[in-house]
Order: C-alpha cells, then structure tokens, then sequence
C-alpha cells in the first residue's frame, strides 16, 4: 500500500531565529505599604497591593529591548501562588510574548535553594521546546532582598552567570559572544561571556516602556500557562518549599522603635545663622569628641 | 488589525463594573478601561456598601466578595469644639443572615468586583487613560482614544462611568465642567489597630459587626459639610469632607480640618495608638438632581459619580452608581438584542429606567437640600453648639435650678440665631427640603 | 532566606532533626577575605571581629580564606588576615585569580569547603560576596542567610543570623540545622571594625585551583574605575551629609557639598536624587545604597524612608533637617531641625567655617 506523503502539505516550520530569553519575575508586596501588627508582630497583608518586583522591570525591559533588535521572543517566568498570574499578565502588557506561572501548594515555604530548584524544573522544561540563551532576573527582591535566586538558578543549569549587570555592550549571536558591565566593588568590570548566560540586572539601568494599546488587548486575552510542580517538570517534590529548604526562620519580629525621640532645636524667632549655632552647640554637647574630629578632618 | 467592541467603559469604579459585569454576563463584547495600576487602586478606601443593589448584580456576592464589617450601630454626632450630642441606633435585627450595609475597603472591594467583570469575559486594560471620544462626522461618539500608542478603539456604544470629574465626557464636548459648588471635597484617612481593640472600643460582640459614626457641626469649621468615621476589620476610615467652593472661599486646609477632627476629645481615644497608612483626598458629587448632565447621546451615555448620582444626604453613592451601571447595561443589551443601533432617541430607554428608579426618585426628593445647606449655614454651626451647651447646662449639678438652666439653654439659642422667627423658618425650611 | 518569613516560622522550626552524620566533623569559622584589584575589602575585617567572637563562642579556630593572584598584595592580605584575628589562612594563589570571576572563585571556595569543611562560612554582603555566596551555596546545597546584619551562637550552638526583610519593616533570625556550613553573606559597616594586632600570626595551608585560564568561559576585558578621587569612600567616612528631595534641584546639591567639605566629611543622597540624574549611582545611601556609619550623619530635606533610615541607622548622631514636621526622618534623628534647608545649611557651613576658623569653600 502505497502512503500517502502528508508531510508534503505542510511546509516545514522554520527554524526560530533571534534570541530565547526568559525573565524571571517575582510578585511581591508592595513594601512600602506593609505594616506590623502591633502586638503579634506578623505581617499584616490586609489591602497591601502586591506588584512586580519593581526590580526585575529592568531586567524585562533589557530583555525586551534585546527582543526587538536581534528578535526572537521573550518569557516571563513565576514561581507563586495563582494570583501571581497578575503579574505575568501585566507583564505580557508590557510587551513580554508568553507567560508561565508555576504554582503548586509544594512550594510554599521556599527559600532561595529551593526557590530556584523550582525555577531551574520549569526553565528546563521550556528549554526543552527550544534552547533558551538568556535566563535575566532583578538583582534581588524586596520582600527577600537575597539576590541568591539569579546565582541559584545559573548554577544549577550551568550558565554563565553575570550579576549585578549595568549594561550590555554588545550581542554576538553567531559567535555566541556577549559583552556586559558588571558594577563591582569601586568600578566597573566589563566582561566578555558566553550564551547561553544568566544576567542579574542591576537597578535604574533603564526604563521600563508602556506597551502599545495592542499589546495590553493581546495581554487581556492571552493565556497564562500554568504549570503545577509535575509539569513543570519537577522530579523530587522534596527539593521544593519547606522541606527543600535547609534555610530556617525562627523569629520575625519588628525593629524596636528608638525610645528617645529627636531633640528639637527651636527656631521660632532665630535667624538661619543663629539657629546654625545652636544646632552646632547642641552637636558638641552630645558628642564632646565630635569637636576634634571636625577640627582635625577639616584641618 | 482594529479592534471593534459591542461596549466600552471608561473606568473601573462601582458603576463601570456594575455596567460591565452585567454586559459581558449577556455575552456583549466588552472593553474596560482604567487609568489606576489595577481597577480600586486610586480610589478612595473605606466605604458604605448597601448590598442591594449588588445583590440585583451578583446575587451570592457574600460568598466572595472582601466586606470588613456589618454595620449593626449608627451613631449620629452633633459636635462642638469640645463636646458632641448624639443619638444612636443599635440593633440587633442588623445581624440578619443577610446583612444589608457593610463596611468594605474600596481599593480591594474594587479589585473584587473587577475579577468578576473579568471571570464574567469583559477584558479589561489598566494603567491606561482615556483622553478623548472619537466621533463620526455625524457627531456620533464611535470609539476611545487613549494616552497610550497604538491609535483608537472602536465599540457601538461608550459608557461614560469615569466618576466625579467627568473629564472625559467635557472634552468631548458633551457635558459641562463641573461646578465647585458642586463637589465636596472629602479628605479621608485609615488608621490600623489591633482588630480586638476595634472591637472593645465599639463595644461590638460578633466578630464582623461594625459601627458607623456620621458628624456634623464644628468638624466642618463653618463650612457646608459632614464627618465621618467607619470601623473595618483592622483599621477604622475618618474622614471630613465640605464643598470645594467652601474650601476655596475659606482657605481651610483640608487636612488641617481632618487633623482638628481626629484630635477632638470625643474622636481621639477611638484612634490612640493606631498606625495611620493613607491620606486620600477624592471629590463626591454633591450637586444633586438640578447638577445632573444631559445623560445620553448618540453613542454614549452617563452612569455613577460622572451623573452625580450622589444622595449626599444619606452619603449613598456607590449604590446609585451600581444601579445606573446595571440600567445602562439591561437597556444596551435590550438594543442589541432588538438590533438597534445606540442613538439618544434609542436611549430613552435608559433614561426612562432611570427615572423609574430609586436613583432618581430619591435625587429629585433631596432637590432643594444642597441649596438649603448652602444658604443657611447656620444649621451646621449654631445648631449643633447651641444644643451641646444646653446639653452641658442640663447634666453639669452646680447648685443652679433647673427651670432657670432650661431658660438659659432656650435664651442661647435664640440669641445665637437671632431671634424665634428666624428659627422657625429654618425648621420650615428643613422640613420642606426633606419632604 | 525564606522568602515569605511569616509563612508559619514556628511549623519550620518544627522541622528540626538532628544534623546528619556526614556533617558532623565540620568545625571552625570561615571568612572570605574579598580582594578586588589588590586591596581588601573592609568588611572581611570586620567579619573577621565577628568571626572571632563565633570562633570563641564555639571554642574552635577563625580561619581567613585568601583567593587571589600571586602577587604582593595577595601576601599582605595574609599577614593582615592574621592581624585581624585569624588563626588560620586557606590559601589559593593563581594568575587566574587576579580578577573576581564567579567561576574560578567558586570552584577554590567550593572545593575548600568540601575538603576543610568548616561549620560556618561568612562573605561581605558586596557584589563579590553576594555573586559569589549564592554560587557556592547552591553547589553545596546549603543554607544561606544573605545581607544579615547580627550573627550569634544559640545554645544549641547553631549560627542565628538576623537580617532586615520586607525593606527593614520586619527583621527575621535565621538559621540553618540540617546542612553545613552555614553561611551567610554581611552587610558592610554593621559589624565594628577590630583593631589590628600586628604581632598576631598562624598557620597557613596552600591549595591549588583546578582549572586553566583556557578552562574559564567569561574574560575581563577592562575595569573601570569610578571616578572617586578620594581614597576613603562614603560608607567609611566619619562625617556625611545627604541631600534629598526636598532640595528641589540639582544645583542646591552643592550646599550639601559644602557643608561636607568645610567639615572633611563626604557627601551622599537619597535615592530619588541619584534616579533625577543629580548624582551618580555610588553616592546613594540606603538598603540599595551605601550603608553608612559615621559619627556624623546631617540629612537635609530627606523623608526618612524605611529604605533610607536602614542605611543610616548606625551613625553615631543623626541631625535632621526638614520642613515638615512630621516627617519619617524625626522618628530616628537624634537632632532634629524644622526649617528650610536651603537656608539652614549654608547658615550651618558658615557657622562651622567660624568655629573651625576655617573659611567655607565656595563651590
Ligand atoms: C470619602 C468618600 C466617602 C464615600 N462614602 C460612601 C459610602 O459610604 N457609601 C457609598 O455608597 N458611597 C460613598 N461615596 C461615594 C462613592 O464612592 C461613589 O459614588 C462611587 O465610587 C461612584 O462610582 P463610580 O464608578 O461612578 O466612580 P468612581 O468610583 O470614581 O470610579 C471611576 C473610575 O474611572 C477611572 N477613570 C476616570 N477617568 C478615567 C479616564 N479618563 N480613563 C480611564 N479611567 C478613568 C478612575 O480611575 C476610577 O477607577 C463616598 C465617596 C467619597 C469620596
Ligand atoms: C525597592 C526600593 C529600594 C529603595 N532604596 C532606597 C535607598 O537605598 N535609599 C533611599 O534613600 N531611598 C530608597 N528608596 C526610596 C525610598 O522609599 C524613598 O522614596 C526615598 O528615600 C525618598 O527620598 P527623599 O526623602 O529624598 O524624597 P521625599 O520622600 O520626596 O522627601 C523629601 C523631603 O524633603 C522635605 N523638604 C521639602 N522641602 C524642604 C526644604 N526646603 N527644606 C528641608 N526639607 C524639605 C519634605 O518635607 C520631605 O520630607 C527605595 C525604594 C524602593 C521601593
Ligand atoms: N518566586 C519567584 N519567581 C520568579 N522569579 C523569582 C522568584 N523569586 C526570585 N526570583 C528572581 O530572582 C531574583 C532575585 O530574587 P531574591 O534572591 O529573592 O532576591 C528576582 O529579582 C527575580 O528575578
């Protein structure tokens, strides 16, 4: 029996070009806005708005950006619970081209180790339909402020990581090459690497743009994948949240407020300069020392 | 590719949602748009909710819905510098299995009620403004522009449900600026405490019960206005709010009033200790029925704050706007189902559900109460004092009798109003304002 | 670090067992003596005081683990690790370790865990230290507490390291039970500086890296340095002066400035100021800025923002100036000003330029 040739009526799918790239991004309480229950000292979430790590827009934005010159697409990636599909759609607003949330009750309680055990499951299985080149994160969070997640993940997958990144000087995609400044201790390293790589971006490197009318439609209609700890390709479910998490929290508790309030220099009725001589009056009289210090620093 | 809806709403408050869910539930196709970063976000916190008109939209809304508390307490405070005369109303009957007023946090209750609109298939886009109507050359209003790239939006009919200012609808041309004898500017705080020591200082037994405090007197410094204070779950809502023209003419600061509000003797103990997280400062239409705009066009129509459809006397608002939301929404989807395109003449429709309506009914009832307060300021100032020192006169034990006391009270009223006459035709005015 | 703390610390807690046998014969403290370009960053020094207490505490060694090129400055580095309190240097020497790379620089650190094995392991919370903490830490599979600002021994003899959390709102202490070493990167500036004891030295034991510059993917091909004339920098200055918003523009930066100078001080901002434009990035103070502890600290038109004030809080004295009374920066000032700063600080430059006999430099 001869078989029909169906292949012949599809054409073959071109190979994708331009760049892989996947943004890992956090949902996090806005910070500014949190409060201290006063007596049980816990956390108190009630109307406290959650946002993007206002970090990781810096790293979306240079994705993005890298996007549009080279092509190719760019992911945003969450670990979270399902309202963290917010973000990712906000997120898809802001141009990002696909979403994936992974969520799953096993991974409440994470800390960084098994935070990015989870990430590294999920970003090796989106790999798996396509290489990825770049994994970017934010420098840190601020509900964690760790900035373990980003080195976390580079590890585990091998890439070359890059941290704290400033820019990016320049993108080889043939040769594979990149080039980045890294803000490190009293300068700046610039560093020449490899794809595929994972950049922790640093802050105010850029600004994030507004998406067009279109890409905020696209993003109210798109589906968010969601991913449970299996399909996210998660082999050992004992890595993952508490139990993966060699890391723990004994005590929270709130900073003890400082028992002496500011000692107010009075200024009603004194000329700047005059009040500029109490305050200095006052300064030495808290602090005799203080007096040679100035003297001998201003010389 | 352009984008053609059945419906845009402009804004993401009470009515927008109530005119959106009810749309996209019939299958319209619905865009919504809002300029906050997610629908609540710049809206004012603490808020009444009446559940009926919600429950006309979402009947099982309790199941999911955020609500602080049940109000089963209203107090009505008449202040003076240092003291206040009130009355009080507790029931038990307000613990019914189904509650009719509720204190709710806007920005979460808005966020709430947005999921739903979502759940329910309109889509929505946030953090996006918009700037002006499109129109036909026939004049008839076709789609949105936005402050964002990417041109206009196209739908057969634009809701105008973007609140008090109604920016949008006077750039287009459509309606008048409003007047700040119109608005009253309210200024508003939340204050976080322990929810036990809410509780022990409203003296409330269930855990959700909740009580309400609305002032009037010295807490508007002369000005035409009212207080207010509302009890959450963890943080209690105080506000001041008087009409802006006022504001201007006084020079008061807004917060300066809310400031000496919080600080009066009968407010402070009910905020000692509390963390105070916001500050807000949002405008209530309070126009009433002769402030209200020409409702409809071809094309477009009115709904909630932006129709000033604020009872300023009850302090409803977010249930009118629910309401005409819901109207706005049954008669488009009446046209479309009769295939019917958006004109005025068309929206006789709704204007004639509206005018069957408690909205206005009850607008048109409290006509002449904005004009009242404004010409006769003295209801909000020498009446309050005046009773607050008899009240004093009437329980201070210091040897006067008290025929000569009640003499006293009496003599201090009429020489703080200026005579019998001019009293008695206040109460003839009050009364013929409320009829 | 956990990343959400209040997510039920007492069911972690719970979670305790008994620390498995192959953990057992880890013992001694750990620092990384983070050298960039030949000089030591301060806060291994500071760590090293801190590690000696723990080392005390726990009555075993202080060790300094020295990664670098062969090269003097690598040698000085040594002698200092033992005048700062070590009893102990792992040392690496190699070409390939002249600049700080994440790969080499995590293969020594790693490899010297798994042979030496120490109970306890603490970096800078610098760039260096954090890149490089969070390599090592997922290789091991350990615990890693980052950026803590307190370390102490519990009576079961564990490391707590407490750190501030949800922008300094909350402060948590955490530990790790199950896994060695425990490690944890600190913020500079919060440990005291001990004194050196030049008379102090140890032993010395030399390892290799593996690995050949051919082996090493990522290359440095420049290092540019800030701009910084000043060889001290703002985190280690004795006197600073920080502007903030409430300074309305660019150019009012020079009272701040001024001020610095005529008391030999250094100047910073908050972090608006650096987002305007008005300042480089080096210059902000805060949780994402320079943490500062100086004897001196005067903030002029700054809110006192949680983020801020968690940069500042070590100062000795804190002087506050501000318009607004109620503003955040009054609740931690131990001075406080309710005036225009614009006025106020050049009356105070003035003021102090007379003391001093100094004359104020005009900018
Ligand atoms: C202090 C205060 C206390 C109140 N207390 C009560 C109370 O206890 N009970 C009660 O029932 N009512 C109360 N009200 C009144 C009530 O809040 C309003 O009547 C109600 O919110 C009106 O709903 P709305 O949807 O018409 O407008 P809004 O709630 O104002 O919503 C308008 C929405 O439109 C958006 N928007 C505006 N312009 C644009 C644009 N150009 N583009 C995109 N989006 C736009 C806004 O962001 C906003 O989300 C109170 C009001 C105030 C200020
Ligand atoms: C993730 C994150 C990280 C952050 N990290 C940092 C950080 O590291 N460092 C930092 O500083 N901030 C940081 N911030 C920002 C922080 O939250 C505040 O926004 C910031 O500190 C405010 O700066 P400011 O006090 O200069 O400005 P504002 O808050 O605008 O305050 C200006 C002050 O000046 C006063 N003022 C006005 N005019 C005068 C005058 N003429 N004279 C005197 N006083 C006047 C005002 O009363 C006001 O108090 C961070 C924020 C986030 C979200
Ligand atoms: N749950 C998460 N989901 C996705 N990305 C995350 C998550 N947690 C951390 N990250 C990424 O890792 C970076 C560093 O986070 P952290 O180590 O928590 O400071 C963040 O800026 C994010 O890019």
């Amino acid at each position: 029996m001869d078989e029909p040739i169906i292949e012949a009526l599809e054409p073959p799918k071109p190979a994708p070009t331009g760049l892989n790239i996947v943004v890992c991004i956090k949902q996090v309480p806005d910070s500014a806005q949190i409060r201290v229950h006063p007596v049980t000292n816990t956390i108190m979430r009630q109307g406290v708005p959650t946002i993007i790590n206002p970090y990781d827009l810096f790293a979306l934005e240079e994705a993005l950006r890298l996007r549009d010159e080279y092509g190719g697409q760019v992911t945003v990636l969450s670990m979270g619970p399902p309202m963290a599909e917010d973000a990712l759609r906000r997120a898809l607003g802001l141009g990002a081209d696909k979403a994936v949330l992974i969520t799953d009750r096993r991974f409440a309680g994470s800390d960084t180790l098994a935070t990015s055990f989870a990430l590294t499951a999920a970003l090796t299985t989106l790999a798996e339909e396509r290489p990825i080149d770049i994994v970017f994160t934010g420098k840190q969070t601020i509900d964690g402020d760790t900035a373990q997640v980003g080195p976390g993940i580079a590890r585990r997958m091998g890439l070359n990581q890059l941290t704290y990144v400033s820019a990016i000087d320049s993108l080889d995609l043939a040769a594979q090459g990149i080039v980045v400044r890294r803000r490190s201790e009293g300068g700046v390293q610039v560093l020449r690497s490899k794809l595929p790589c994972l950049i922790t971006m640093l802050e105010d490197t850029n600004t994030i743009r507004r998406g067009t009318v279109q890409d905020l439609l696209r993003a109210a209609r798109a589906d968010v994948t969601v991913w449970s700890a299996e399909q996210a390709g998660v082999e050992d479910p004992m890595k993952c949240g508490l139990r993966g998490s060699p890391t723990v929290v004994k005590r929270v508790f709130a900073p003890s407020p400082r028992a002496e309030k500011a000692e107010m220099v009075t200024v009603e009725g004194k000329t700047p300069a005059q009040i500029g001589d109490a305050l200095i009056d006052l300064l030495f009289a808290r602090d005799p020392k203080l007096e040679a210090v100035v003297t001998a620093a201003a010389r | 590719m352009t984008d053609h809806f059945d419906a845009i709403v402009v804004g993401a408050g009470p009515s927008g949602n109530a005119a959106a869910y009810v749309m996209a539930k019939a299958g319209l196709s619905v865009l919504q748009i809002d300029r906050g970063e997610y629908p609540g976000s710049k809206n004012v916190q603490g808020a009444i909710l009446y559940s009926d008109a919600l429950e006309r939209i979402i009947p099982d809304f309790r199941d999911s819905a955020p609500l602080e508390r049940h109000v089963v307490e209203q107090r009505f405070w008449m202040l003076s510098e240092k003291s206040h005369t009130g009355a009080q109303y507790r029931s038990d009957d307000f613990n019914e299995e189904k509650p009719n007023r509720y204190t709710i946090l806007r920005a979460q209750f808005d966020k709430w009620f947005s999921k739903q609109v979502r759940a329910a298939g309109a889509i929505l886009i946030t953090e996006t403004t918009v700037k002006d109507l499109v129109k036909n050359d026939a004049g008839k209003v076709i789609g949105v522009l936005t402050d964002r790239e990417g041109g206009p939006i196209f739908a057969d009919v634009v809701v105008l449900a973007e609140g008090v200012n109604g920016v949008v609808g006077q750039r287009a041309g459509l309606r008048p600026e409003i007047k700040p004898n119109h608005v009253a500017l309210a200024v508003k705080e939340t204050h976080f405490l322990p929810e036990e020591t809410i509780r022990e200082r409203f003296n409330l037994a269930g855990e959700e019960d909740g009580v309400v405090i609305e002032v009037i007197g010295s807490v508007s410094s002369g000005m035409v206005g009212t207080g207010f204070l509302y009890t959450n779950k963890e943080s209690i809502s105080i506000g001041v709010g008087c009409i802006l023209s006022d504001f201007a003419q006084t020079r008061v600061p807004p917060y300066e009033l809310l400031d000496r509000f919080k600080r009066h003797p009968s407010v402070a103990p009910l905020l000692k200790g509390a963390e105070m997280k916001e500050y807000v400062a949002h405008l209530i239409p309070e126009g009433g029925y002769d402030a209200i705009p020409t409702l409809t066009g071809d094309g477009w129509l009115i709904v909630g704050d932006a129709g000033q459809f604020v009872n300023a006397v009850h302090r409803e608002g977010s249930n009118l706007a629910m309401t005409s939301g819901r109207l706005a929404a049954e008669s488009l989807i009446q046209l479309k189902a009769e295939g019917k395109p958006v004109t005025n003449e068309n929206l006789k429709l709704y204007r004639d559900k509206l005018a069957d309506s408690f909205v206005m009914k009850d607008l048109k009832k409290y006509r002449k109460v904005p004009h009242l307060l404004e010409r006769n300021r003295q209801l909000l100032t020498t009446y309050p004092s005046a009773l607050n020192r008899a009240f004093q006169s009437f329980l201070r034990v210091d040897g006067v009798d008290k025929r000569t006391k009640e003499a006293e009270a009496l003599r201090d009223l009429k020489k703080a109003r200026g005579g019998w006459l001019r009293m008695a035709s206040d109460l003839f005015k009050v009364a013929r304002a409320w009829r | 670090m956990a990343e959400t703390p209040q997510a039920q610390p007492a069911g972690r807690a719970g979670l305790r067992k008994e620390l498995p046998e192959r953990f057992r014969d880890y013992k001694h403290v750990w620092v990384l003596v983070e050298i960039e370009r030949g000089k030591v960053h301060p806060v291994s020094w500071e760590l090293m005081g801190e590690g000696r207490k723990l080392a005390d505490k726990l009555g075993c060694q202080l060790a300094g683990v020295v990664i670098g090129p062969k090269a003097e400055t690598t040698k000085t580095a040594i002698r200092q690790t033992y005048h700062y309190g070590a009893d102990v240097c792992y040392i690496v020497e190699d070409e390939a370790l002249t600049d700080y790379r994440n790969e080499p620089y995590t293969q020594v650190l790693t490899d010297l865990v798994n042979k030496y094995k120490p109970e306890i392991l603490l970096l800078g919370a610098t760039p260096l230290g954090r890149d490089l903490a969070g390599s090592v830490a997922t290789t091991l599979q350990t615990g890693l507490t980052a950026d803590a600002t307190e370390l102490a021994i519990d009576d079961d003899m564990c490391l707590g390291a407490t750190r501030p959390t949800f922008g300094g709102t909350l402060l948590c202490t955490i530990y790790t039970l199950n896994h060695r070493p425990q490690m944890a990167t600190v913020r500079p500036r919060v440990m005291a500086m001990p004194e050196p004891d030049t008379k102090r030295s140890g032993r010395m034991i030399w390892d290799n890296l593996r690995m050949k510059e051919d082996d090493i993917i990522t290359k440095v091909l420049e290092f540019v340095s800030d701009n910084t004339s000043k060889e001290a920098n703002l985190a280690y200055a004795d006197i600073v002066v920080a502007g903030g918003m409430g300074l309305k523009n660019e150019a009012n930066l020079a009272l701040v400035r001024n001020l610095a100078r005529t008391l030999g001080g250094d100047w910073g901002c908050s972090r608006p100021v650096v987002q305007k434009g008005w300042a480089p990035a080096e210059r902000q103070i805060g949780q994402t800025g320079n943490t500062i502890r100086p004897r001196l600290y005067i903030a002029a038109g700054i809110s006192g923002a949680i983020q801020h004030r968690v940069g500042v809080e070590g100062a000795d004295l804190i002087v506050a100036i501000n318009t607004d009374p109620n503003a955040k920066i009054f609740e931690f000032a131990h001075l406080g000003v309710v005036a225009d700063a614009l006025t106020v600080l050049p009356a105070l430059t003035d003021a102090f330029a007379r003391r001093l006999g100094a004359r104020a430099l005009a900018s």
